[in-house]
């Protein structure tokens, strides 16, 4: 299994690692004793039911929840106790796209995609350029002319780009998608996704995914952003040949999953298509 | 019975925790002042119309209720003082302040408390803004410079609500009560009535961002914030007003 042979060396400082988390509301627990490591280039599919602890695991990445034990270093600084000022320095290295879309219904689109490069204070923007580039990360996502538009005004799908838009206009290297397809119809669903392999692949950004849908994760496995056509195209990896079609190698994707707060499964696809175990099996048979 | 008393507790402590926050964040940078004076405008200048309705007919029916009182000892030449009195000292503001609790608790709850169930708070957060900072010191700030400045009109308007009545109902001449109006008023009264209106103002504004923000569990959960965000507010400046009204009669009486 070439994939998972061509694990980092311990010496490499991870993006993101989480060591031995639990996080738990009024006595339930909602994160139990979650270890791992998030290298750099890296895309990690989360998956799990509703209720499993994929949203909580993105908001203690974020500092949004602090565990009651353990601890999470994000780029190698140990965030658990950092107070919230200290935590927006970090946080503007970090891009989340939440649930919902999340977009700030008093604002218009331009305000919302340019809210983190005029409130982030480690981010220093010239005025002059905050539009150009909130331009710009509409245009990366697909969405022109709507700047002036309330983000009730928008389709549910659009809603989802202009949200990706506001995660990814100060360039983060480190992305978190909270369920990206979650609401949407299948063919809108696969373009979010085909945007979020994009960002991963033009910008070689280290990237988090939550969801339930095991074709979301089998496009962030085998598909890489083309930029000669602008679509995405299979790479070789599922078939176990590091090389795609186009003899490049999609990024490494780690499958996760999630039950009742406990990390009871961490590896490569065959290995995820592999397992015996009921619970997991139940997300991989989604798949045709 | 520790279990029971825990729940209030932990909610006062959240709540001081809250206004400390707010207060220190009044000094701290960065400041945002485009949205101190657009929810003045919002808490401010929209709830003019109610809180000149409230005034104006609160000063016409203590106009219209002491006479009955007064006409027993002959004294209807006094209705200005008594108008003037219970309208700065006390029912201009507590009645603006219940009005406020009402219209902008409820109103701010229900705002924050929608951001809050749609990760609206969560994003601001992960975005590098603290959202006391931006929400909540504005509209305690706002709120605080309003709130006083409705109350003196709510009383002025008051006291023309009590001349109609005087003049029309009564047949007082309106010289006699205007000058009746204006004599009796002391220090004491303006302070206690313009002190009132300022703690109130915390009141309103920190409750409904306490509640909103507190907010969990969909739409249910907003409707409930804003509930009791109303009641909470409303039930706190009673208690309060009494406490401070205390505080200035013991005052005056030694």
């Amino acid at each position: 299994m070439p994939a998972a042979a061509a694990k980092p060396a311990d010496t490499q400082t991870a993006v993101l690692r989480f060591d031995r988390v639990s996080v738990s509301f009024d006595d339930t627990p909602a994160l139990a004793d979650v270890s791992f490591q998030a290298y750099e280039g890296e895309s990690r599919v989360i998956m799990g039911a509703t209720g499993s602890g994929k949203t909580v695991l993105l908001k203690t990445a974020l500092g949004l929840q602090r565990p009651d034990s353990g601890t999470v270093y994000v780029f190698g600084r140990d965030i658990s106790r950092m107070q919230e000022r200290e935590l927006f320095e970090i946080r503007s290295k970090m891009g989340m796209l939440f649930q919902e879309s999340a977009l700030f219904d008093s604002l218009n689109i331009e305000d919302n995609v340019s809210y983190p490069l005029l409130n982030q204070s480690s981010i220093h923007c010239p005025p002059d350029e905050v539009l150009p580039r909130v331009e710009e990360a509409l245009k990366f996502v697909e969405l022109d002319g709507i700047l002036e538009k309330f983000p009730s005004e928008l389709s549910g799908g659009m809603r989802r780009r202009a949200a990706i838009a506001r995660a990814v206009v100060t360039e983060p290297p480190l992305l978190l998608y909270d369920s990206p397809t979650a609401g949407l119809d299948p063919i809108t669903a696969n373009t979010i996704v085909a945007l979020i392999v994009k960002e991963r692949d033009l910008n070689k950004t280290t990237t988090l995914i939550v969801t339930y849908r095991y074709q979301d994760g089998n496009l962030v496995a085998n598909f890489r952003y083309n930029p000669e056509n602008g679509g995405l195209e299979r790479t070789g990896n599922h078939t176990g040949s590091q090389q795609g079609s186009q003899g490049v190698a999609a990024p490494r994707t780690v499958f996760m999953v999630l039950r009742e707060g406990r990390l009871i499964f961490e590896g490569p696809q065959t290995e995820l298509e592999a397992s015996q175990d009921p619970y997991i099996s139940k997300f991989v048979k989604h798949r045709e | 019975m520790l279990d029971f008393l825990k729940e209030p507790f932990i909610a006062i402590q959240e709540f001081y925790l809250l206004t400390g926050r707010a207060l220190r964040n009044v000094a701290a940078r960065p400041h945002y002042g485009d949205d101190i004076v657009a929810q003045m405008d919002l808490i401010g200048v929209g709830s003019l119309p109610i809180v000149i309705l409230t005034g104006l007919f609160a000063g016409a029916v203590m106009a219209l209720q002491m006479s009955r009182a007064l006409q027993q000892y002959g004294q209807v030449d006094q209705t200005g003082t008594l108008v003037s009195i219970s309208l700065v000292r006390e029912l201009g503001p507590v009645l603006t302040a219940l009005m406020m609790a009402g219209r902008n608790s409820s109103g701010i709850a229900s705002e924050l408390g929608s951001m809050k169930v749609t990760e609206q708070i969560d994003a601001m957060r992960a975005l590098g803004t603290d959202p006391i900072q931006k929400l909540v010191t504005p509209r305690m700030v706002a709120t605080a410079v309003m709130l006083p400045l409705l109350t003196i009109l709510a009383d002025f308007i008051g006291m023309f609500g009590g001349w109609f009545v005087s003049r029309f109902f009564l047949d007082l001449p309106s010289q006699q009560y205007w000058s009746s109006v204006w004599r009796q008023l002391e220090w004491n009264d303006i302070t206690q009535g313009l002190l009132k209106p300022f703690v109130f103002a915390f009141i309103i504004s920190l409750v409904g961002c306490y509640y909103g923000l507190r907010a969990s569990g969909g739409t249910q959960g907003v409707g409930r914030a804003t509930t009791q965000s109303m009641v909470a507010a409303s039930v706190l400046i009673l208690i309060l007003d009494f406490f401070l009204g205390k505080i200035f009669v013991s005052q005056v009486v030694s």
